[in-house]
């Protein structure tokens, strides 16, 4: 009774219904943003969790949101607030993570921050009424109406933050797996760090353009858990993380294409699904 | 200003809920549980949603929802403290479910279209408390403020030093659950104020204040509640003065902003005692 109405269009063969996938230009679009965020988020996901910095990239994820609605409300383009927002954001908790206080200390300073961050977004959004309603696609998010050069930004963005994450790869799994002694053999552990978050700002805020800001982290923080629990050895947690995230975001974007409700929650669903899974098995 | 009668509840029950946060805050931060109370502020907006999509009581939603939450945060983890990675995946899918619920109230139940209710449980609504919620939220404030109170003790005591507290018998482990309980009733009555998305400023800024301005245990606790006391009526009144603030974006402001203002304090006496131990 209810599938007749949450799955519109979907027939039984499911070979037609792949296909009726790619038809429509904006699904088209929408797969492509898709699957480049996937690949950026599983990347800088996977050490995101090694780095244990899942706080530090969810309050990143959250800072997204007062950057949309300021550039809304000041009239540039979302882009411009994005960036500009998740780049600040990134420097601030750099030097918080850089003064190097006691753990309760630093994430009363990071939750701080979020909480701030949210408290402007919502200021932002009452200044500029009109966007009340485009509010819940700033936090959820919509894969409707992305265009060609949406695509292309992404695509852009997400090869450099790839690229650089691959060129630091080796010192950076080293600075995160052993400060004190990547440290004393020469490796330049604060820079890597402050780099680090510059670079998962820069993935949140294009992440978010596509998954809102609320659910960034989930794509962020749960295929790179995953991967974690399957394997220690990095290169391989790296592809598995990328490839979970890749197969969650497809089929979340399918199931939303054939039904009523936001890509958020199945992608959210079946990516923590998965982790769940992953771990009765590994327990 | 106090003629208005949404001003006088909204000053009244904002006192109360910032006394249980500045209370509850000050442990959080001490115990490093920060993530936990982000965690379970997000809760608190699904469990809002869940009930308004199911047509029941938002308020009863909340609080089931965060006060389940809390202790399944605390079972998930070893000496009732989950990793940030177990609490992110699972506060994660718990924000896909809320926007589930979005979409099912928005288009079934209202009939509408427009997300005024999302909007008001992640932001709250403290201007729009009548005289029957300020009542109730008066009364789980105070209820959970002496609870906490009650146990602050012992609690500190784990807090402080896990190992040595469990020698001495203390029951540490069901102290955090009956603490992350607590937060979670805080929590869900922080979110009628200021809204699921803002209640952690409430926490976190407070309490991490406190602690920089004093190590003293029993001192920090009284400064943390009496910030967050200060930080709701000045918010309020600034809401009150310049319509165009929210109310709750008003108290996160200034309790942030006393946060910052305790930020270089500390660093310069601690430079001092370096300075004096070289």
């Amino acid at each position: 009774m209810l599938d007749a109405a949450v799955f519109q269009g979907l027939s039984w063969n499911l070979l037609d219904d792949f296909r009726q996938l790619f038809t429509y230009p904006f699904m088209v679009n929408a797969l492509e943003a898709g699957t480049i965020v996937a690949v950026m988020a599983g990347v800088t996901g996977w050490f995101m969790v090694l780095r244990r910095q899942a706080f530090a990239g969810h309050t990143l994820s959250v800072i997204a949101f007062p950057g949309a609605a300021a550039a809304g409300w000041a009239g540039v383009p979302l882009a411009l607030g994005y960036f500009g927002f998740c780049g600040a954001g990134a420097l601030v908790l750099a030097a918080i993570a850089g003064t190097r206080r006691s753990l309760g200390a630093e994430s009363a300073a990071i939750g701080s921050l979020q909480a701030l961050a949210l408290a402007l977004g919502f200021v932002f959004v009452s200044l500029s009424h009109s966007i009340l309603t485009g509010l819940d696609s700033l936090l959820f998010g919509t894969f409707l109406g992305i265009t060609r050069s949406q695509v292309l930004v992404l695509l852009v963005v997400a090869v450099a933050t790839v690229a650089v994450t691959a060129f630091a790869a080796r010192p950076l799994f080293f600075a995160s797996v052993d400060s004190d002694v990547a440290r004393a053999s020469g490796v330049p552990v604060r820079l890597l760090g402050l780099g680090f978050l510059l670079v998962l700002g820069l993935s949140v805020a294009e992440t978010s353009q596509i998954t809102g800001a609320l659910l960034v982290f989930a794509l962020l923080v749960t295929p790179a858990a995953t991967a974690h629990r399957l394997t220690p050895r990095p290169w391989l947690g790296l592809t598995l993380a990328v490839a979970l995230a890749l197969a969650v975001t497809w089929a979340g974007l399918a199931l939303a294409y054939f039904s009523i409700y936001p890509v958020g929650f199945y992608v959210t669903s079946l990516s923590f699904g998965v982790y769940v899974l992953v771990r009765i098995v590994t327990r | 200003m106090f003629a208005q009668e949404f001003m006088r509840n909204a000053l009244f029950a904002g006192t109360f809920v910032g006394l249980a946060c500045g209370l509850v805050g000050y442990f959080v931060v001490l115990r490093a549980q920060v993530f936990a109370g982000d965690a379970l502020s997000h809760v608190a907006f699904t469990g809002a949603l869940g009930a308004a999509a199911l047509g029941l009581d938002l308020l009863a939603g909340v609080f089931v929802a965060t006060i389940c939450g809390g202790l399944l945060i605390g079972l998930l983890g070893e000496r009732a403290r989950a990793d940030d990675v177990t609490i992110g995946s699972l506060f994660a899918w718990t924000l896909g479910l809320g926007a589930l619920f979005l979409a099912i109230f928005t288009t079934q139940r209202s009939g509408s279209g427009n997300g005024a209710a999302g909007v008001r449980v992640l932001f709250g609504s403290i201007f729009g408390l009548n005289g029957h919620d300020v009542r109730v939220s008066v009364a789980i404030a105070l209820a959970a403020a002496v609870a906490l109170l009650a146990i602050a003790r012992p609690l500190l005591f784990s807090s402080l030093d896990e190992g040595v507290a469990e020698a001495q018998g203390v029951p540490v482990r069901a102290l955090g659950l009956l603490f992350l309980a607590l937060l979670g009733v805080v929590a869900a009555e922080a979110t009628q104020a200021i809204g699921a998305l803002l209640l952690l400023g409430l926490l976190a800024a407070p309490a991490g204040a406190a602690q920089r301005l004093t190590t003293r245990p029993w001192l920090g606790l009284a400064v943390s509640a009496a910030l967050a006391v200060g930080s709701v009526w000045l918010g309020l009144t600034l809401a009150y003065v310049f319509p165009s603030i929210p109310p709750s974006s008003a108290v996160i402001g200034v309790s942030v902003a006393a946060y910052a203002v305790t930020l270089p304090s500390r660093r310069i006496v601690q430079g001092s005692i370096e300075s004096t131990t070289r």
